[in-house]
């Protein structure tokens, strides 16, 4: 599978990524290179193997449900771009 | 007293223990060593010099009384991928500007907690993602070492025997150090750089598919990537959840098991740390490993490899062959397809896990007409080029309609990789020895490299597949090549036997030596 400029572009803005045309073609080059490179995945059979979900074989740890972190608004605001009274501020999303 | 900054952490820890130093003079000395080598090697982004002149007060403090933790005094590089309070923490990336966390990984809280003295932060790959420290923000990290030709010089007979080899002509050869500079590797070439560099007496790094081992080969120092859970990944940048793995790059094997002591734990905070007890890795240098069974994959003999790394692979099976192992060859049938299949996975995951750099919550923000186009200048402006490239691939192979076809399929052919190894230590191979890299340290700027994102990514085909399978590995400097560059070995354990690979790295070190750099910064 190969990927082309529009292509590129959808996926950048799915990423959130500004691309200019520039950027879209050297783009649509280099991830067709990694695309073609992982291509040979296809030729393993892998009929009734499941896929991986945990690398180490482990019970879900699961803790008391009960508050054990919390107060900490200025430091979760503290290295914001723009903040008002523990509020991050962003542009205007509703008219 | 001759230089403190050439103590290993085991002899500089005596030394402090029996008051002969103190953490205050040991701290001295690397911070006027980071001085004068850090704007030739720039492996420290950020050097924390007020704070590590504080910590080695309150060590001496201790010292002085005869307490202190297993560390104390001992001043250490971070990379700066772990979350250090107050301290900058960037992940080497643009997107990060001005980032400083309000919390301790657990990792290096478990450092200072045993009495390290933290120097400042290394320089990376940019959210670890490369293998030559080229996609740091902060420009790339050199080497200490550099390549070496042989010379014929004739030398006036009054100038005879100044360290060259004299010949009865008046001619001598000589080996002169070529001035190009060469990559430490990556993504934790800071910290490869400074420990061999002896710019810190050791460094905390991560591993997602080499950056432990890889750089480590690089520059003649060990590094070990754990066992996945070993080490709390808490409060460390996430790059790709299911393969990242902190870890030590030490001066020697010795070295290496007394961080990873240190930085191990169980951590509530994070639900994939493993809840057993970790052992004194020190305790298993020396054992002899007489019966013990090496398994030698055919699958890493690969196309094009240099052979000066076969030869070392060689070197390597006859030194433990030596020792009274048994040697068996072994055959780990998925191999060729870890680094596709890696190729994948963490792309895959780097895209959610970056998802997180908006310009909302921290670091940069590029200001747009709205909040969508805000979103994408910053990201645009904050990631570099190899972070965006996987970015991008992440996000291409997870959306729909593709998730099956590579994702699944990716997480499928991982499993494969795990069973190749489950299958050969059920045969009772305890550890699995292999070259560490395809080649040894390149250039800046390697042209090929720079052209073929993959040709870079090759760097990690032997140090791939122990993240693919979450087991541990080491690497450990076996020799230097014929311009005099160093190369390692790797060796591979049984998930959380990391004692058996300090064991027998030991042995490969007590063959080999240890190597250091000629110092030319």
């Amino acid at each position: 599978m190969s990927v082309d400029l529009q292509t590129v572009k959808r996926v950048a803005h799915l990423a959130r990524i500004a691309v200019n045309e520039e950027d879209a073609e050297r783009m649509t080059g280099e991830l067709n290179a990694i695309l073609g490179f992982v291509e040979q995945l296809n030729e393993v059979d892998v009929s009734g193997v499941e896929p991986m979900t945990s690398v180490t074989p482990m019970e879900m740890k699961k803790r008391q449900d009960v508050v054990t972190d919390g107060s900490k608004a200025t430091d979760i605001v503290a290295n914001a771009p723009a903040t008002d009274e523990n509020f991050f501020l962003v542009p205007k999303v509703v008219e | 007293m001759s230089d403190l900054t050439q103590l290993t952490i085991s002899q500089a820890r005596a030394k402090l223990r029996g008051k002969e130093i103190t953490a205050t003079e040991i701290t001295e000395a690397y911070l006027s060593a980071i001085d004068r080598a850090n704007p030739a090697l720039n492996a420290y982004v950020a050097v924390t010099g007020d704070k590590a002149r504080d910590m080695a007060k309150a060590s001496d403090a201790k010292l002085a009384k005869g307490e202190g933790g297993a560390l104390e005094g001992i001043p250490l590089g971070i990379k700066d991928l772990f979350g250090t309070e107050g301290v900058h923490t960037q992940a080497c990336s643009h997107v990060l500007d001005g980032f400083k966390p309000r919390y301790e990984s657990t990792v290096t809280a478990n450092l200072w907690a045993d009495g390290a003295v933290m120097l400042g932060k290394l320089n990376m790959d940019e959210f670890a993602m490369g293998s030559s420290n080229e996609t740091s923000y902060y420009g790339p990290v050199i080497n200490p070492w550099r390549r070496s030709r042989l010379d014929t010089v004739v030398m006036p007979t009054t100038h005879q025997g100044d360290g060259g080899f004299v010949s009865a002509g008046g001619t001598r050869t000589a080996r002169s150090l070529d001035n190009a500079q060469l990559v430490p590797g990556g993504s934790s070439g800071g910290s490869a750089t400074a420990v061999s560099a002896f710019l810190c007496a050791g460094a905390t790094a991560t591993d997602t598919g080499g950056s432990i081992r890889q750089p480590a080969a690089f520059t003649g120092t060990v590094g070990i990537k754990p066992t996945y859970g070993r080490c709390s990944r808490w409060g460390i940048v996430a790059f790709a959840s299911s393969l990242d793995q902190a870890g030590p790059i030490a001066r020697d094997v010795r070295d290496a098991a007394i961080l990873l002591k240190s930085m191990a734990s169980v951590d509530p905070k994070d639900t994939t740390s493993v809840d057993r007890p970790v052992p004194d890795y020190e305790a298993a240098i020396g054992k002899p490993i007489k019966g013990m069974k090496v398994g030698i994959p055919r699958e890493y003999r690969v196309d094009g490899m240099p052979e000066e790394i076969e030869a070392l692979w060689q070197k390597g099976i006859a030194w433990l062959k030596d020792a009274g192992a048994e040697i068996v060859d072994i055959s780990l049938p998925h191999t060729k397809y870890a680094l596709p299949a890696y190729y994948i996975v963490a792309p895959a995951e780097a895209s959610s896990n970056l998802a997180r750099y908006d310009g909302v919550r921290y670091g940069l923000r590029v200001p747009g007409k709205d909040i969508v186009d805000m979103y994408e200048k910053t990201r645009a402006a904050g990631f570099g080029r190899e972070v965006k490239r996987r970015i991008m691939i992440g996000t291409y192979v997870l959306s729909a309609g593709y998730y099956d076809a590579y994702y699944l399929q990716a997480q499928k052919v991982r499993n494969l990789i795990k069973r190749d190894f489950e299958t050969v230590f059920a045969a009772g191979v305890d550890v699995i020895l292999t070259p560490a890299t395809p080649s040894a340290a390149f250039g800046i700027a390697d042209e090929d490299m720079a052209a073929d994102p993959v040709k870079m990514y090759l760097n990690d085909i032997f140090t791939v597949t122990v993240n693919m399978a979450g087991l541990p590995g080491i690497a450990v400097p076996a020799g230097l090549d014929a311009k005099g560059l160093p190369l390692g070995l790797q060796l591979i354990g049984r998930p959380f036997d990391e004692e058996t690979l300090f064991q027998t790295a030991a042995v490969i070190e007590q063959a080999a030596g240890t190597f250091q750099p000629e110092k030319w910064w």
